[in-house]
């Protein structure tokens, strides 16, 4: 009697069990639509025949027309992209060296850099960007694309170094010793061993110094000068004249970028696997 | 790692950090150090700055007004990461539990609001929570609608104060509420990531030892679970809280005039009202707490 | 002055305060396969990097085929390593690994695909050139490695516990084929291993290192039957250590009392004097056992313990109230294992010169 007793709060604590697991797979569920629901009800807007957003009328492309036809989002895009291109470019070079040389030399002075490099990750955006906007006014320069660029390499090269130092991290550097071994000097070691088994790190960097870049909208807000509006500034100062179709056409064109950034990177991942087998 | 030895190192190490620290100090360190002098100013009559040496920008500080502003944005941020936590830990343990293939997907999924512009999500959220937003036009509209028809049918009491209360809109723009749902949205992933992280590398035999001696559920997740994944609550809440209280976006496009935050006092102090020494002390004090937190929790991870 | 292969004058070797490797001296033969042998921490390790040129010395010099080496970066020496954990490029198909060290010598490509085909033939991987190293199995790994660095026909070949990271039987096939191997190539070979009986079945001459120094270097045979020290009697093989009081001299020999009670006669091959503290080194495999005594040298004994290991059995004998020896006895015959039952009154005796004094 005991015994089935026993056996029947088992089966008891089991069901529990089960009943805990579905209450999981709900809140996932759930999770998940929290997630999925603004970005759905975005999309779904944007080809809302309605001028008023949240009413709908049938279906229609034209806010789609509309957007490729305006030119201010067209200089918008063109200058996101010169910004982004030229921050990133230079922040992916700037960062991988300078994560190469935190990685395998000590020096003096090395925790004091470590901690500067680590600043701007850190600080928030709003004191960043009201840093440099003082130091650009205090220096008498003028507004404009060059600041934002510079403003952007000035986090991007964190955020590069940290990615790149982690994939340092977990080098085998018997792989640089036998290289050396077999007869290739510093800079041969570095082009045909180092090089190609951080590229990974390198490039996940540079994904993500271009995405910080394309989609900084408060240092950039700062930073901008008349003529160098970039396509969060365009979307921002939309949004703030009033909700209309044609925002929610430009942002999910960017949802679909960002869907293409984030294959790019899982490609990258895997691409990085590979090379990763034997450490 | 090599210390430096030969002239040889030392020229290749000065190589290599050059052009990053010649950067950092020009756009990092001696705008900081421009915030930091400039805050002790005085704002010029015609804006611009005077520089005299007072403290007169940091008592502004406490003076009520912003005080009050200024324990908004801790409560803002404080609620943002508990409710961040409490969604995006099981969701992490949910994630971290699937079979390897669906984890991958699952991830991969979390992945794309992540890398979504912040802009972009925020507006997405205005578009729900405005008075003419979905869910007002839903509340005003069909429900309000339906409602009628049904005291119509049935006409009970009930329905008088129901229709009433569609009648109006609710207040969901403008308030905490709103911004903490955008910042609560903007920043689940942050939290998720590093939960996931840490419960994936936990080792699932613990909690079989654990209910071996044992444990039950409830104490095997308390005792076992979650002190060894702590390094992952820890992270993920600090990711949160940071940019939560530096927050200038979410207020700025949700909080509406009403609810402001202290990214959005420096905002008007450099934009609208040409304060830059009240603006430069504002900032330097948010700085300053977001440091203490950041060296707390890097006191804390090393235990 | 013949030439050596490698030659270490007082080198050592310092990381901050730990001292890896104490002026160490060694002279390494053309075509010899020399093993450093040593626990983990010993220092061997860092002496084979010296050698490579990974690790600079804090004092003294390094010569490699009579040539002073001071500064000479790693790929300005004429040896090659390979590596504990292969380091293999994982970026590389076997061929590209094989063929980098010719690659950098700016050997001319027929030539390069012709040494590496020869090598991977020689290493018994023929045809896995297009394969990456991921895809081979720990001792394909292993060969290719070794490949890599044969194929440069290096002076000098230096490798750090090569065979560590393979299950037993693979490593006994390999140490088998690798000794084969040296001596068809006829390279000098520097081995380091933490492995005796590694070292004893492959080496020409083995240098034992304990805290950064050399304690002895000699053949197989002298490391084993003429150990230094009693370090060395203990980490190679299995010895019996007997302390006991210089007491009396007799000849070459001299009478070692050992807990006040048993004398042993044991030949003196260093100067000792009187009362002075010492060991007794025996081998367990070099005493025999008798139920009558067979001379008047030999020592009587009770079994405490009998174990059985198959090839041998293995008796734990008191001599004394606090002396216990192992003895080692073939099982030549079948059936005998139990030869000697616990308790049993017995004698012990060896050949005199099987003893070895050690300074206690």
């Amino acid at each position: 009697m005991r015994s089935n007793k026993r056996q029947a709060g088992k089966v008891q604590k089991r069901r529990r069990g089960r009943w805990l697991n579905r209450l999981l797979s709900l809140h996932g569920v759930l999770g998940y639509i929290f997630l999925y629901a603004p970005i759905v009800i975005l999309v779904i807007f944007s080809f809302n025949a309605s001028r008023f957003v949240s009413d709908w009328r049938g279906f229609t492309l034209q806010w789609y027309t509309r957007l490729f036809g305006n030119q201010a989002i067209g200089a918008a895009l063109r200058n996101s992209l010169i910004v982004a291109g030229a921050s990133t470019l230079i922040s992916t070079v700037f960062g991988t060296m300078v994560a190469l040389a935190m990685e395998r030399y000590r020096f003096r002075g090395k925790m004091a850099f470590d901690a500067l490099l680590y600043l701007p990750i850190i600080i928030p955006d709003i004191s960043m960007a009201v840093m440099l906007l003082l130091f650009f006014v205090l220096a008498h320069w003028n507004l404009g694309l060059i600041t934002i660029i510079i403003s952007h390499v000035a986090f991007n090269i964190s955020f590069v170094a940290v990615v790149v130092r982690a994939r340092l991290a977990y080098f085998d550097i018997s792989l640089e010793e036998a290289a050396q071994d077999l007869y290739a000097n510093e800079w041969q070691t570095f082009r045909r061993v180092t090089l190609p088994l951080i590229m990974p790190g390198i490039l996940g960097g540079a994904l993500l110094a271009f995405t910080l870049s394309i989609d900084d909208f408060v240092i950039t807000f700062f930073t901008a000068g008349p003529g160098s509006t970039t396509l969060p500034l365009r979307i921002y100062s939309m949004v703030k004249l009033g909700v209309t179709p044609e925002i929610n056409a430009l942002s999910s064109m960017m949802l679909l970028a960002s869907m293409g950034l984030v294959f790019l990177s899982l490609m990258l991942q895997k691409g990085g696997k590979g090379g990763m087998d034997i450490v | 790692m090599t210390h430096i030895r030969s002239r040889r190192e030392a020229l290749r190490l000065l190589f290599l950090i050059s052009p990053s620290l010649f950067w950092l100090i020009v756009f990092f360190f001696v705008p900081l150090l421009l915030v930091f002098a400039i805050s002790f100013g005085e704002r010029g009559t015609y804006g611009g700055v005077r520089w005299v040496l007072n403290l007169e920008n940091y008592r502004r500080f406490f003076d009520p007004l912003y005080l009050r502003i200024f324990g908004r944005t801790l409560y803002i941020a404080a609620a943002t990461t508990i409710i961040c936590l409490l969604v995006g830990y099981p969701l992490a343990y949910f994630i971290a539990t699937r079979p390897p293939r669906w984890r991958n997907a699952f991830l991969l999924l979390l992945m794309i609001p992540f890398w979504t512009n912040f802009l972009v999500r925020t507006y997405a959220w205005l578009l729900i929570l405005r008075d003419k937003g979905l869910i007002n036009t839903f509340w005003t509209g069909s429900l309000h609608m339906g409602l009628l028809q049904l005291s119509r049918l049935l006409p009970l009491p009930i329905w008088e104060p129901l229709l009433r209360a569609t009648a109006n809109p609710l207040t969901l723009f403008g308030t905490d509420g709103a911004i903490i749902i955008g910042l609560v949205y903007g920043w689940l992933p942050d939290m998720v990531l590093p939960c996931y992280a840490a419960i994936e590398r936990f080792d699932f035999s613990l909690v079989e030892a654990a209910q071996d001696l044992y444990a039950n559920r409830r104490q095997s997740f308390l005792r076992v679970i979650l002190p060894m994944t702590m390094s992952g609550v820890v992270a993920g809440s600090v990711l949160v809280f940071i940019p939560s209280l530096g927050a200038y976006v979410t207020p700025d496009l949700l909080g509406g005039a009403k609810s402001i935050m202290i990214g959005n006092v420096i905002y008007s102090q450099f934009m609208a009202a040409r304060d830059y020494p009240f603006g430069s002390a504002v900032s330097f004090v948010l700085m300053a707490v977001m440091l203490a937190g950041t060296l707390i929790y890097f006191r804390t991870g090393r235990e | 002055m013949s030439t050596y292969a490698i030659q270490l004058k007082d080198a050592s070797k310092h990381f901050g305060s730990v001292i890896a490797v104490d002026r160490v001296s060694l002279s390494i033969h053309d075509g010899e396969f020399f093993s450093l042998l040593g626990p983990s921490g010993c220092g061997k390790t860092t002496t084979l990097r010296l050698i490579a040129g990974f690790e600079l010395p804090t004092q003294g010099d390094i010569y490699i085929c009579g040539e002073l080496q001071g500064e000479t970066p790693p790929y300005r020496r004429p040896v090659n390593t390979v590596f504990q954990n292969y380091a293999l490029f994982p970026h590389m198909t076997i061929f590209q690994n094989v063929a980098f060290g010719l690659e950098m010598q700016k050997v001319a490509r027929a030539e390069i695909r012709q040494r590496v085909s020869e090598v991977l033939e020689m290493v018994r991987l023929p045809g896995m050139g297009g394969r990456k190293p991921s895809q081979l199995s720990g001792g394909q790994q292993q060969r290719v490695a070794l490949a890599r660095a044969l194929v440069n026909r290096p002076r000098v070949l230096l490798l750090d516990e090569p065979l560590g990271a393979l299950d037993l039987k693979l490593r006994k096939a390999m140490q088998l084929e690798l000794k084969e191997l040296q001596r068809r190539v006829g390279i000098t070979f520097v081995y380091v291993t933490h492995d005796q009986e590694e070292a004893l079945t492959m080496s020409d001459r083995i240098a034992v290192m304990q805290h950064g120094r050399v304690l002895q270097v000699g053949t197989p045979e002298q490391i084993y039957e003429q150990p230094a020290s009693r370090f060395v009697a203990d980490f190679i093989g299995e010895t019996n250590f007997l302390e006991g009081q210089v007491k009396g001299r007799r000849g070459s020999e001299v009478a070692v009392v050992v807990d006040g009670v048993l004398t042993l006669h044991v030949p003196a091959e260093r100067a000792v004097g009187m009362e002075d503290e010492v060991t007794v080194a025996i081998r367990p495999e070099k005493i025999s056992l008798h139920a009558e005594p067979p001379d008047a040298q030999a020592v009587p004994g009770v079994v405490e313990e009998v174990i059985y290991t198959g090839t041998d059995t293995r008796y734990l004998i008191r001599l004394t109230g606090q002396t216990i020896v192992t003895v080692r006895q073939q099982n030549v015959a079948v059936g005998s294992s139990a030869c000697f039952a616990p308790g049993t009154r017995l004698y012990l005796r060896w050949q005199p010169e099987s003893a070895r004094l050690l300074m206690a």
